[in-house]
């Protein structure tokens, strides 16, 4: 049993229905109690759709219990199939439902439909909202695509060649509730089509059942979300060798690693390498001087894996900032985002606890934060600035205007997002030079303005604490007085420094010197 | 009784189960901790249903079942100790914990009375433990409330005191002025139900007299009446006509008359149908369908027919109490077409058929009926908005007509949704 406050995830089927929605043509029969229709405000309320998700909920009662619900799972599939006449049935339980193992699937399968059913088993208890997704868009292209499995050769990505057309590609893993997906697609696409490569089918978002039968008339697959896709394109290269890649294009390194990639795979010579670089404003920006205090910054980073992962990426390489935590919530991708943090230096925060998470931010002391909607409130509380960069789905991660994450928009996108929280360089090399005016006092900062109050609480509740702190370290008035001129964002940082260095050293009281001092023995 | 007419109707069900009500039950009293015995449906729905990161450290969880947990009973007994003594251990300021059943919870048995119990035994004068359901297999929506109120009855002491008790939770202004309006009606002893503090329950006896504020709480009004509460029978103070006859009725049990009644109102309703005016241009003749969901719906039929001339195509209610709902059916118009239950496809085929300018639903529904050009009241809100008594009145005809409203400024009815 497990204590949770509040889940990055919610349960599998909630994943399975993302795929279902995402869809055209198919229909999902979910045996679940009344009130686990509150999934589909997640997507008519969160993503704004104007379609219901299609699900019919078999909403059993207790009163249901005691006879046969069998029956009931029976009488809504049908229902459902005469109503909403899919191409394909997904069929499944939800936590409550997989306790009275009724198989709905079983009993589906036995109705004499002559429509591929899909029946989904996915372990309420263990297991949870992306495994649910990944698990049914793998168990779906199985479905529809197994009987083809011995007919068919092996697929031979350079096969493209003898058929005297233009490389053909899938992209998996986009669906609906998955951070910006709608935008990636698109501006994948484009960089595929600019270099001359064809895009099959997108899947599961805006797929039919008969796209995914399709999926063989490409050479490769582009997994484009490992969370979703992975379990589908290992299938599809174990038993029809089509090759999958493994690069995020979520940054300008990777986008042109992934356009490398793409082309190794499909020996399409790659003719426009040098534009690469500057197909995105980020690389010039980046550079550009006014980037400059940009050096350094301290960046703690949580979220899917995915996105995680190349955050941390970018962090590092393209803006040069200083990634000072990672983690991430899906642990699946535990292994990928541990690698990671090992080659930054950091260790690995894998949790689904968001306290965790705030935890971890408060003590890795950063300037700016890149997470969920839950870190935003976090870093909100602590007076940090913050970007969104992954699921968990919020209405404002659905922004009207064309938002990829992905390619060369993508970068775009994720320079500008990043950097406004920020202060902007000329601003903070202004605010560093007056910071002794009166204008810039305590209550007077910009945007950040709400810090102002904390710095008092923080430093009155020291007060407090200090004398009675088992290292009886004091602040003495000048110590305190140097600390007030400290700018704000990185007050808490040296506020934790000089302490730290008041131990080693073992000096009682803090002063003006002191602070000082100990700058000066960590720079 | 009115000659309305009765259907049932079975099938899919599009609503909240009962665990959503902890959303406004841990705001009335913020010394308690709602812990969800459940699944992680359960706390992604709560979370879903309340937008919970807003807060910091919300005052209510849920314990998540796991594998482990459904191999043995014992052992989940042993678990949620564990869990609940870390809970206590990090939020030492919660007074009362509710141990709320799920769906998961009730289908292995997992007995939470005799865990609350144990625990009551082992807090004994720091926290206290009640157990409820809020299981989407016995509850829909608003039921929730009724199973916490119900679990709190037992921890009430008696009283022969004679007092008002208002019973159902309330927005703290709403019911600040319902208390300064009852005295000066001459009630002076007035309490709530729930209290503003868990640990500040009413007492109770044959000589309390209650007047409910909300229509589902069949299973609490029955267990007051066990312990001698006389139950005041009154529609729901909802708009002016509901809420007059709400303070008729309990001055009538308080022989008070209704001379003085009018005096201490007049004034409050007139101010309130001149507020109601400007709404009721907007509602009046406009054509009403509701979906079941908060068991409101027949007192906002009532209210926004007879006192804002909207006229009702259905009235979908979750489950009828036809005790508890009898004042309010007295007072809808003839042929009011009232279904209890739900076929949510078939109902959404009489919605489509039926053409009506304002269809109140839930957030699941709502946008999808909006993209087919028909206008949407979600019915969650009902729930979060101070809307009872007169002074609420013409804010609650503004729930209705801003929808309205807003469609005659945006005038394309329907649009390509993304």
């Amino acid at each position: 049993m497990e204590l949770t406050l509040w889940t990055y995830e919610g349960p599998p089927h909630v994943g399975a229905m993302r795929i279902a929605s995402s869809m055209k043509d198919i229909h999902y029969v979910l045996h679940a109690p009344q009130g686990d229709t509150y999934a589909d405000l997640l997507f008519t309320m969160i993503e704004r759709r104007g379609q219901r998700p299609p699900v019919t909920y078999t909403t059993f009662q207790a009163r249901d219990l005691g006879g046969d619900t069998a029956e009931l799972v029976k009488k809504n599939i049908k229902e459902a199939v005469e109503r909403f006449k899919p191409k394909t049935l997904l069929v499944g339980e939800s936590c409550t439902a997989e306790l009275i193992q009724d198989q709905p699937g079983a009993l589906a399968k036995g109705m004499g439909f002559d429509m591929p059913i899909v029946n989904l088993e996915l372990p309420a208890y263990s297991k949870k909202e992306n495994w649910g997704a990944s698990e049914t868009f793998y168990q779906l292209t199985r479905t529809l695509l197994k009987e083809k499995v011995s007919s068919s050769d092996k697929i031979n990505p350079l096969r493209w060649r003898e058929l005297g057309r233009r490389p053909k590609v899938n992209i998996l893993g986009p669906s609906l509730l998955g951070f910006r997906c709608r935008d990636d697609v698109i501006e994948i696409q484009r960089i595929l089509s600019e270099q001359g490569i064809d895009t099959n089918v997108i899947a599961p978002l805006g797929a039919s059942p008969h796209d995914i039968e399709r999926l063989i008339d490409a050479e490769i697959n582009i997994c484009l979300y490992q969370e979703i896709a992975e379990a589908a394109c290992e299938w599809l290269k174990g038993n029809f060798g089509m090759e999958y890649t493994n690069t995020i294009p979520i940054g300008i390194k990777n986008t042109i690693a992934f356009i490398n990639e793409v082309h190794e795979k499909l020996d399409l010579p790659l003719t426009n390498k040098e534009e690469l670089e500057n197909k995105s404003k980020l690389p010039w920006y980046s550079k550009s001087v006014d980037s400059n205090y940009l050096t350094g910054k301290r960046v703690f980073i949580f979220g899917d894996g995915t996105h995680a992962i190349a955050a941390a990426k970018i962090a590092k390489e393209e803006l040069g900032f200083e990634v000072v935590g990672l983690g991430t919530y899906s642990r699946e991708m535990a292994r990928q985002v541990r690698a990671t943090a090992k080659d930054l230096n950091v260790e690995a925060l894998i949790t689904n606890n968001y306290l965790e998470v705030e935890d971890a931010m408060k003590k890795a002391a950063p300037e700016l934060v890149l997470g969920t909607q839950m870190e935003r409130h976090s870093a909100k509380r602590l007076g940090i600035p913050c970007s969104v960069i992954s699921t968990p789905m919020h209405v404002q991660d659905v922004p009207a205007r064309y938002s990829p994450q992905m390619g060369w928009e993508g970068a775009n996108v994720i320079f500008d997002d990043w950097v406004h929280p920020l202060m902007m360089g000329l601003e903070e090399h202004l605010i560093d030079m007056f910071k002794h005016d009166f204008e810039f006092v305590d209550g007077h900062q910009s945007h950040l303005g709400h810090t102002a109050t904390q710095t008092k609480d923080f430093l009155e509740s020291h007060e407090k604490k200090g004398k009675n702190s088992k290292e009886g370290i004091i602040w003495t008035e000048s110590g305190r007085a140097e600390l007030t001129k400290v700018p704000f964002f990185v007050r808490g940082k040296v506020k934790t420094n000089t302490e730290k260095y008041a131990i080693l050293r073992g000096i009682p009281e803090i002063s003006d010197e002191t602070l000082y001092d100990a700058k000066a023995y960590f720079s | 009784m009115s000659k309305v007419e009765f259907n049932k109707e079975s099938g899919p069900r599009e609503v909240f189960c009962g665990l959503t009500s902890i959303v406004w039950l841990h705001r009335r009293m913020p010394d308690a901790f709602f812990l969800v015995v459940g699944s992680r449906t359960c706390a992604h729905l709560i979370q879903s249903a309340a937008g919970v990161m807003i807060f910091a450290e919300p005052r209510f969880g849920t314990a998540i079942l796991e594998e482990k947990d459904l191999a043995g009973l014992a052992d989940a007994h042993e678990e949620l100790d564990r869990v609940v003594n870390d809970l206590i251990e990090r939020r030492p300021e919660i007074k009362t914990l509710f141990l709320v059943g799920s769906c998961p919870s009730e289908v292995i048995k997992l007995d939470l009375a005799t865990v609350a119990e144990k625990l009551n035994k082992r807090f004994l004068g720091q926290v206290r433990f009640v157990n409820y359901s809020g299981s989407g297999i016995e509850t829909t929506f608003t039921q929730g409330e009724d199973g916490a109120l119900k679990a709190l009855i037992p921890l009430m002491d008696s009283s022969k005191e004679e007092k008002l008790l208002l019973v159902g939770t309330l927005a703290n202004n709403v019911e600040d002025r319902f208390k300064k309006i009852f005295k000066n009606l001459g009630i002076s002893n007035i309490e709530s139900f729930p209290p503003r503090q868990s640990t500040e329950l009413p007492k109770i006896g044959k000589n309390t007299k209650v007047l409910l504020t909300q229509p589902y709480l069949s299973d609490t009004v029955r267990d007051l009446k066990h312990r001698g509460c006389e139950i005041i029978s009154a529609p729901f103070p909802l708009g002016i006509e509901g809420s007059t006859k709400w303070f008729l009725a309990a001055a009538k049990a308080f022989k008070i008359s209704e001379l003085k009644v009018h005096e201490i109102i007049s004034p409050l309703i007139n101010r309130a149908k001149l507020a109601l005016d400007s709404h009721k241009e907007i509602l009046k003749g406009k054509r009403l369908f509701l979906l079941p969901e908060s068991q409101l719906e027949i007192s906002l039929a009532r209210f926004l027919h007879n006192e804002c001339e909207m006229d009702l195509i259905e009235v979908g209610t979750p489950y009828l109490n036809k005790d508890l709902m009898k004042e309010e059916i007295n007072l809808l118009p003839d042929n009011t077409k009232i279904v209890e239950g739900q076929h949510v496809e078939k109902q959404l085929d009489r919605v489509r058929e039926s053409n009506p300018d304002l269809v109140v639903c839930g957030m699941g529904l709502a946008n999808p009926l909006e993209a087919e050009g028909i206008s949407t009241k979600w019915s969650i809100e009902m729930v979060f908005s101070p809307i009872h008594g007169i002074d609420q009145a013409a804010d609650l005809a503004g729930l209705f007509s801003k929808p309205l409203k807003r469609n005659q400024i945006l005038t394309s009815k329907t649009l390509v949704t993304h």
